[in-house]
Parts: structure tokens; C-alpha cells; sequence
């Protein structure tokens, strides 16, 4: 493992029982940088981040963080390791009995001895970065969609993690939110020197902020690159997705029998 | 020939579908002992952070009282009421003491305060730890390094199991008051008959030790009950709300089959 | 909520129920009656015992003084053994006399001491030497019937 990469993951196979999701993928992350993982709905992304944060082990393969092969950790360095990452879900996942200033000071309260006042004046920083040091006192049930993911981002990035992971960042985001988000990414990451893995199929934000991009289709890795690289890539399915096209290497139908096959042999199968 | 070769399949269909139903029954069990094991092994936590513990107990328990002490009130007068209609007849409505004490110190108190704590904290901590998992709450406290068994489910856990024996002799002690009320003071069965037949009758080891030991038990089956119901519930809304049902179902299948159980061990020789 | 108040009912909660299953106990059921601190076995053999069950109140004077601990079959006598738990605090005479009696015509039935004259008491495991049995009620009816019937028979 070279040092740059601060994630590594080699031909990793997982399956959800007897259904294959991931297939032999491997990709690097370099430390420092914002990567993307794009694909269309269910092609594994979340496992993919998944399998990195540990919640789920691999059928084979391996997955090193920082030079640790997380399928292997028992359940105490485990949670060391992710003392060091942050998370951000897809709907925040923030803590509904609390208020979003316990929620940004949870993990702080959990993992160390600080005295209150350095945990406020810590909670308010965090907060004020994501420009919501003025709600700390809502309850999360008060805040707007993209509010709640700034709050959840502040609180993924409490203890300073070494590796940020988003979690569909834009999913039902309105414009402006999005906006912002995506901007926040990038200064966060910048900022905290860290390195960020975010997995979305937000094709047209992605490119603005990220620093390399691995398209997944089937479990597999199918294409990667800069984002110029990919925005002048000749490959069929990056082509699709990119210009958005509804028919392509992704095909509109789900596989049938064909339409006139079908409709005609309709009176044989009714039968049944 | 084609019929037969129909009704061995019907049978062959119906012995799987049984089968089925059994092996799934067993893993469920399964992991629900497995869970039970995860939960005493992550009760560290709700000891040595007392208030985490202590804020469920107020849930669990607190928010319970009331209904708890209305329920109880009304059957001990109800009992009061239908306890002398029928020892009058005999000539011995000064026993009326001894028949309210009785059902409800061993069997009422801890079996009704047990089913009603059930659909009322039961469900409500299979709502929570569920409604927490369909939002991805559990999920993303895994990934914050914080065991979500020690830090969400322990508590609830132990807080159920403390409240429930409270309950159960609040709601057995309220009854005894609502039989009092209605037997001495408005029907006037004589007032020393009544609680010195009650207490010659009802033995502390046997009668009331007893069922504080079934509502102890009842507790942690009510209380496992709503836990297991509510980490396993599937992440959806409908998933929430048929596990809620489910808590509410297999409590009172198991506080009914538990008493079953053990009354017949400890009054056996009694 | 503050942590204060809540700490606050749930302390009113804890104290209510504690306090409700001491009045089970001391108001309800008999532990400050009847459990006694210290115990000494005693045992009597009767030939029948009639209904007598484990748990039965032992009384002399009609104080209860213990519980029947232990009913069982002696094979080679054909007799009942039972055990009795006595409070400590009582010694009884070793010509004591152990009665089985019933509570009112159909009520429960007890053992009931008479303490006899003498001077050396009875100690733990001793076995009470004079007793009678139950009255079972089907006996007596019977004996009752079969003398009235030959009270009329002499009478002709």
C-alpha cells in the first residue's frame, strides 16, 4: 500500500445472500482528495461505503483504511478507526429526541472527557461552518431538508475526521441547498485536510467540486477519471449518464420477452 | 392418478409450508437469544451511566403510573363488588379481604399491569428503537463509534425491567384499595374482618413474593419482547407498524403462557 | 425535560411502588406476623391427618406459634409424619400434646399444642409423643348412624 492512498479496496466481491452486488471492484483513493462514486440507483454504491466503514464484511477481497484492513478488525479497533471517519447519511439521520446542538455534540460528549464549555465553544465552530450556529437550539423536526443535512454534516465532521463520507449528499436537495452543499464539501475536505469518498448519482454538481470520479454499473467499476476526462469520455454508459439519456448501455426496459411475443401469448398465460 | 399425484402435492406444500414456519420460528428464536446475550453484555453502560437508564425508567415507568393505578382501582372495586355478591351467599363475606388480596396479588396485579404495560411502554419502545432505525439513526451511531445495543437498547431494556415489578405491586395495591373502598366503606363488610383475614390468609413468601417475582419476569419478557421487535423491525414504516402489532401480540401470548408456567411451579404444593 | 425533574418523578415513582409492595407486605401479607426470625423443627406422628396441608398455622392457646414445614408417609409405621417449624422464642414441655384441629365445622385445619406438666422441654428435631388425629367428619357420621341404629335395635 503506498502512502498517498487512504483508502485502498482490491477485488472486493459482496453479496446480499445469494445476490451478488459487488463484483471484483477495485479503486484507490488518494489522501486529500474529494472522490466520487457514481452509478445509477442500486448499483452497490452504499454497500461500497459501507464495506469501508465496516458495517458489513466482504464475501472477498480486502479493504484498507489508513493501512488497516478493516474486515479483519475486531470490534474495538473497529470503532477506533471510526472514531476517525464521519458519515453523513442520506436523510441526515440526525437524532430526533434532541437538539441539533446535542447532535453535533454527541460523539464529543461520547468519545472524550472535555469540560462543557470547550465542547459548546467546539459545537458552535462546527456549526458556524456549516452557517447554522443560529439554530443550535431547534429541534431537528424544525429544520428544513437542506438544513437538516447541514446539521448532520456538522456532526459528521465533529471530531475532525480523517475521512468524510457522504451518502447521496444531494438526494431531494432544492437547487440553492444543493448548492450549497456541494460547496461545502469541498471547503470541509480543504479545511480539514481530509479526504472524501461521496457517493451520489448527481452527475452535474459532481463535476464542479470532485477530484476524480469511478463510474459503477453491475458491481463493477466501469469507467473513472478527472472530470474534464470524464466529460470528454467516449465510453457508451459515461455517455449516457452524463447527457442524461433515458435509452443507452442502460437499457429503459427491464428485460422481457419482446412486446408482440408477449401480448399474444397472453390468452396461453392467463390460462395459468 | 392425476388426483393423487395432486393431493401428495398439497401435502408435500402444506408439510413445507410448516416446516418453513418452524425453522424460521427457531432462527428467530435464535436471534433473539443472541440478542439477549448482546444486550447483558452491553449493560456496562446503563449501570455506569445511571441517567441513561433512569430517563427510560421514566418512560417506561413513570408514563405508565397512571393508567396503572385507574386500571387497578376499577378491578379491585369490580372484585370488591362480584367477591361479595358470592361470598354473601355463603355467610362468609368477611373473607371478601382475603379473595381481593389473593387474585390480585398473585395472579391480577402482575398479569394486567404486565399486559397493560406492554401496549402502553411496550409498543412505544418498539416505536422508538424502530421509527430509530428506519431513519438510519442506529446506523449512523455505528458508525460513530457508539454501540447503539449499550447506548439505545440496554437501557430501554433495563428501564422496562425495573418499572415492571413497581407496576404490577402499585397495581395490586391500588385494587386492594378499590376492593377496601367498595367492601367496608360503602357496602360495610366489617373493617378488622376484613384486613385481619386478609393478612392471616395471604402469606408473604408464597403469595406476594411471588408475584413480585412474575412481574419481574413478565418485565423482562415484555420488555425483550419490545426491544427485539423494534431492532429488527424492516426500516420502513409498514415495518414499524406491524412490529408494533407484533410487540403488543407475542407480550400477552408470552405473559399468559409464562403465568401458566409459572404458577404451576410455585403453588404446586399450596 | 430537565434532567433535575425528570430524576425527580422518577425518584416519586421508585418510592410510590417501593412503598406499595411494602404495604403488600407488611398490610397485605403476614410478614411481620408470621415469619418467624428463628425456627426450631419439631416432629409428631398421627395417625390420620385429615386435611392437613403444609403452611398450616401451629397454635397453642390459639397464638400461632409456627407452621407445619413438612408432610410425609412413614412407610413402616403407616403413620403421617409431620414436620413442625416453631418460634424460637416458645419452648413447649416434653408431655406436650399435638392435636390436629379444624377452624370452625368446615374451616381449615391446625395443629393445636397443649402443654403438658413437665419439667424437660422439648428440643429441636425431638418428636412430640402424644397425639391425636384428625376428626374426619365421614367417621364420626358414620359411628353416629351405627350407634343410633343399635340404640334402636335394643330397643325392641
Amino acid at each position: 500500500m503506498s502512502a498517498e492512498n487512504l483508502v485502498e479496496i482490491s477485488s472486493l466481491d459482496f453479496a446480499y445472500e445469494d445476490r451478488p452486488i459487488l463484483d471484483g471492484i477495485s479503486l484507490r483513493i488518494p489522501r486529500g482528495k474529494v472522490v466520487a462514486i457514481m452509478g445509477g440507483s442500486g448499483c452497490g454504491k452504499t454497500t461500497l461505503l459501507r464495506l469501508i466503514g465496516g458495517q458489513l464484511k466482504p464475501s472477498r477481497g480486502e479493504v484498507l483504511v489508513d493501512g488497516q484492513s478493516v474486515p479483519h478488525l475486531d470490534e474495538e479497533e473497529l470503532y477506533a478507526l471510526r472514531r476517525r471517519m464521519g458519515m453523513l447519511f442520506q436523510f441526515g439521520a440526525l437524532f430526533t429526541d434532541i437538539s441539533v446542538f446535542d447532535n453535533v455534540a454527541y460523539q464529543m460528549r461520547e468519545h472524550t472527557d472535555l469540560p462543557e464549555e470547550l465542547i459548546r465553544d467546539m459545537v458552535l465552530m462546527k456549526l458556524n461552518a456549516v452557517g447554522l450556529r443560529g439554530a443550535h437550539g431547534l429541534m431537528p423536526a424544525e429544520l428544513s431538508g437542506g438544513m437538516a443535512r447541514r446539521v448532520a454534516l456538522a456532526r459528521a465532521i465533529a471530531l475532525d475526521p480523517m475521512l468524510i463520507m457522504y451518502d447521496e449528499p444531494f438526494a431531494g436537495l432544492d437547487p440553492i441547498s444543493l448548492g450549497i452543499i456541494g460547496q461545502l464539501i469541498r471547503r470541509l475536505n480543504d479545511a480539514l485536510g481530509a479526504t472524501t469518498i461521496m457517493v451520489t448519482h448527481d452527475i452535474q454538481e459532481s463535476l464542479l467540486i470532485v477530484d476524480y470520479i469511478y463510474f459503477m454499473s453491475d458491481g463493477k467499476v466501469v469507467a473513472l477519471g478527472t472530470p474534464d476526462e470524464i466529460r470528454a469520455s467516449q465510453h457508451p454508459f459515461v455517455h449516457q449518464f452524463v447527457f442524461a439519456e433515458a435509452d443507452g448501455p442502460v437499457p429503459f426496459h427491464y428485460p422481457a420477452v419482446p412486446l408482440a411475443h408477449e401480448l399474444l401469448g397472453s390468452a396461453a398465460h392467463g390460462g395459468r | 392418478m392425476a388426483g393423487d399425484s395432486r393431493a401428495t402435492g398439497r401435502i408435500a406444500t402444506m408439510l413445507g409450508s410448516i416446516g418453513h414456519r418452524v425453522t424460521d420460528g427457531l432462527i428467530r428464536l435464535g436471534f433473539a437469544t443472541r440478542f439477549f446475550l448482546m444486550i447483558l453484555l452491553g449493560s456496562g453502560q446503563s449501570f455506569r451511566r445511571l441517567h441513561l437508564t433512569i430517563r427510560e425508567i421514566y418512560f417506561a415507568g413513570f408514563q405508565s403510573l397512571l393508567i396503572i393505578l385507574v386500571s387497578g382501582l376499577f378491578i379491585g372495586m369490580v372484585l370488591g363488588m362480584q367477591g361479595y355478591e358470592t361470598l354473601q351467599r355463603y355467610g362468609s363475606a368477611d373473607a371478601l379481604g382475603v379473595l381481593v388480596a389473593l387474585s390480585l396479588v398473585r395472579e391480577l396485579g402482575p398479569v394486567v399491569a404486565a399486559l397493560l404495560f406492554a401496549s402502553r411502554a411496550g409498543s412505544s419502545i418498539t416505536a422508538e428503537i424502530g421509527l430509530m432505525k428506519a431513519t438510519e439513526q442506529l446506523t449512523a451511531m455505528d458508525m460513530m463509534a457508539v454501540n447503539p445495543i449499550a447506548r439505545v437498547v440496554a437501557p430501554r431494556f433495563w428501564g422496562g425491567v425495573i418499572s415492571m415489578p413497581l407496576l404490577a405491586a402499585l397495581f395490586s395495591a391500588t385494587g386492594i384499595l378499590g376492593g377496601y373502598l367498595i367492601g367496608v366503606v360503602f357496602i360495610g363488610v366489617d373493617e378488622g374482618a376484613f384486613w385481619s383475614q386478609m393478612q392471616a390468609s395471604v402469606d408473604f413468601r408464597y403469595d406476594v413474593w411471588s408475584g413480585i417475582v412474575k412481574s419481574f419476569v413478565f418485565g423482562i419478557a415484555v420488555s425483550l419482547i419490545a426491544v427485539f421487535e423494534g431492532y429488527d423491525a424492516l426500516p420502513t414504516a409498514e415495518g414499524v407498524s406491524s412490529s408494533i402489532k407484533s410487540t403488543v401480540v407475542k407480550s400477552a401470548l408470552a405473559i399468559l403462557a409464562l403465568d401458566f408456567v409459572l404458577t404451576s411451579f410455585m403453588f404446586r404444593e399450596a | 425535560m430537565s434532567r433535575k425533574l425528570l430524576d425527580l418523578w422518577v425518584g416519586v415513582f421508585v418510592v410510590l411502588g417501593m412503598a406499595a409492595m411494602l404495604f403488600l407486605a407488611l398490610k397485605v401479607g403476614n410478614l411481620s406476623a408470621a415469619n418467624f426470625a428463628e425456627t426450631y423443627p419439631l416432629r409428631a406422628n398421627f395417625v390420620n391427618i385429615g386435611g392437613l396441608k403444609v403452611r398450616a398455622p401451629v397454635k397453642s392457646a390459639g397464638v400461632v406459634v409456627g407452621r407445619v414445614a413438612e408432610i410425609h408417609f412413614d412407610p413402616e409405621s403407616y403413620e403421617a409424619v409431620v414436620t413442625l417449624n416453631i418460634d424460637g422464642r416458645y419452648r413447649f414441655p416434653k408431655d406436650t400434646f399435638a392435636l390436629i384441629l379444624t377452624a370452625g365445622l368446615l374451616g381449615e385445619q391446625y395443629i393445636g399444642l397443649d402443654p403438658g406438666g413437665d419439667e424437660v422441654m422439648l428440643k429441636a428435631s425431638d418428636v412430640i409423643a402424644k397425639t391425636q388425629s384428625a376428626v374426619v367428619l365421614e367417621k364420626l357420621i358414620s359411628q353416629f348412624m351405627f350407634n343410633k341404629a343399635s340404640e334402636g335395635q335394643s330397643d325392641k
